[in-house]
C-alpha cells in the first residue's frame, strides 16, 4: 500500500491543486482511465464542501486529504467544522433545485452532494474518530 | 485551465461562451459576468458550455442563480452542450429538467423554436 498526504489552507484556489493531484494518484494507482472525469469531479465537491465549512465557521486549519492504494483507490477528506454541520448533508429532491425557497447556497450544497452521491459508489460521511470534524471517503476500484 | 469568457449577440440572445474550468475559486467570476449582462436588460441568455472542460456544484449554483433571476423577469437562461461527461452531471443532479439544453448555439437561438 502506499499513501500521499496533502494539507491546503481553506481557499478555493487550492481545490484545484488538489484535484489535479487527486486525479494523478489515481492514474498511478490504476485506476481506470474512464473513472478519472469522476474521480476529479468527486474529490473537487468533496474538497469545495470542506473549504466551505471551514470559511463559513471561521476556521483557519487545514483541510487534509488522504490518497491510498491498498486494493482500491480510497480517498479522504477531511474537515474540522462542527460535526453538526459536516453531517447536515442530504441530498435534495430533483424538484428541489429550481424552487424559490433553497437559498443559493444550500441549493449548491445540495447539488454537491447529489454529485458526490452520483459518482461515487462507495461513499461515507461520518465524524472523525479523533476531534472535531468530518471526513467524506471515496472509494474506487484499480485495475492491478 | 483558466475560466474564459465572451459574449456575442445573436438575434436578441445574448450567447455567453465559456471555457475552461469552472469551479469553486472562478464561478463568481461567471456570476458576476451573467449579473451584468441581466442587470444590462438580457432576458434571454445561451450559455455555451462547449469548451468548459470543468464544472462543480457552483457553477451549476451560478447557472441555476441565472435562471432563477430571469424567470420572474419573463426571460430564460438556455445551455448548450454536447460533452456526455457534462451532460451526465446534469442528469445527475436532475438539472437537464430545469434548463433548456442544446447541442449547439445555432440551435439554442434558432429562431423557428426548439430544436433541442
Amino acid at each position: 500500500m502506499s499513501t500521499v498526504r496533502l494539507a491546503f489552507s481553506p481557499a478555493p484556489v487550492h481545490v484545484r491543486t488538489a484535484r489535479l493531484v487527486g486525479v494523478a494518484v489515481a492514474r498511478r494507482a490504476g485506476v481506470a482511465e474512464e473513472l478519472l472525469d469522476e474521480v476529479r469531479l468527486a474529490i473537487g465537491e468533496a474538497c469545495t464542501r470542506a473549504v466551505e465549512l471551514h470559511r463559513q465557521y471561521g476556521l483557519s486549519d487545514l483541510v487534509q486529504m488522504e490518497m491510498s492504494d491498498d486494493h482500491s483507490y480510497t480517498v479522504r477528506v477531511i474537515d474540522r467544522a462542527p460535526i453538526e454541520a459536516g453531517l447536515g448533508l442530504t441530498a435534495l429532491p430533483p424538484d428541489a433545485l429550481a424552487n424559490e425557497w433553497l437559498t443559493d447556497e444550500a441549493l449548491t450544497v445540495g447539488v454537491g452532494f447529489a454529485l458526490l452521491a452520483g459518482f461515487v459508489d462507495d461513499l461515507q460521511v461520518r465524524p472523525v474518530e479523533v476531534g472535531i470534524g468530518t471526513e467524506v471517503r471515496m472509494v474506487w476500484p484499480v485495475g492491478k | 485551465m483558466e475560466l474564459s469568457l465572451a459574449t456575442r449577440a445573436v438575434a436578441e440572445h445574448a450567447v455567453l461562451e465559456v471555457g475552461g474550468e469552472v469551479d469553486v475559486y472562478t464561478a463568481p467570476r461567471l456570476r458576476e459576468r451573467l449579473n451584468e449582462l441581466i442587470d444590462g436588460g438580457a432576458r434571454s441568455i445561451v450559455v455555451d458550455l462547449n469548451r468548459v472542460d470543468f464544472l462543480d456544484s457552483t457553477g451549476l449554483g451560478v447557472l441555476v442563480g441565472a435562471h432563477r433571476r430571469l424567470r420572474p423577469l419573463g426571460g430564460r437562461c438556455a445551455l448548450v452542450c454536447d460533452k456526455e461527461p457534462l451532460l451526465k452531471i446534469f442528469r445527475i443532479t436532475a438539472l437537464d429538467q430545469v434548463f433548456p439544453l442544446y447541442p449547439s448555439v445555432e440551435a439554442a437561438t434558432d429562431p423557428s423554436g426548439p430544436t433541442a
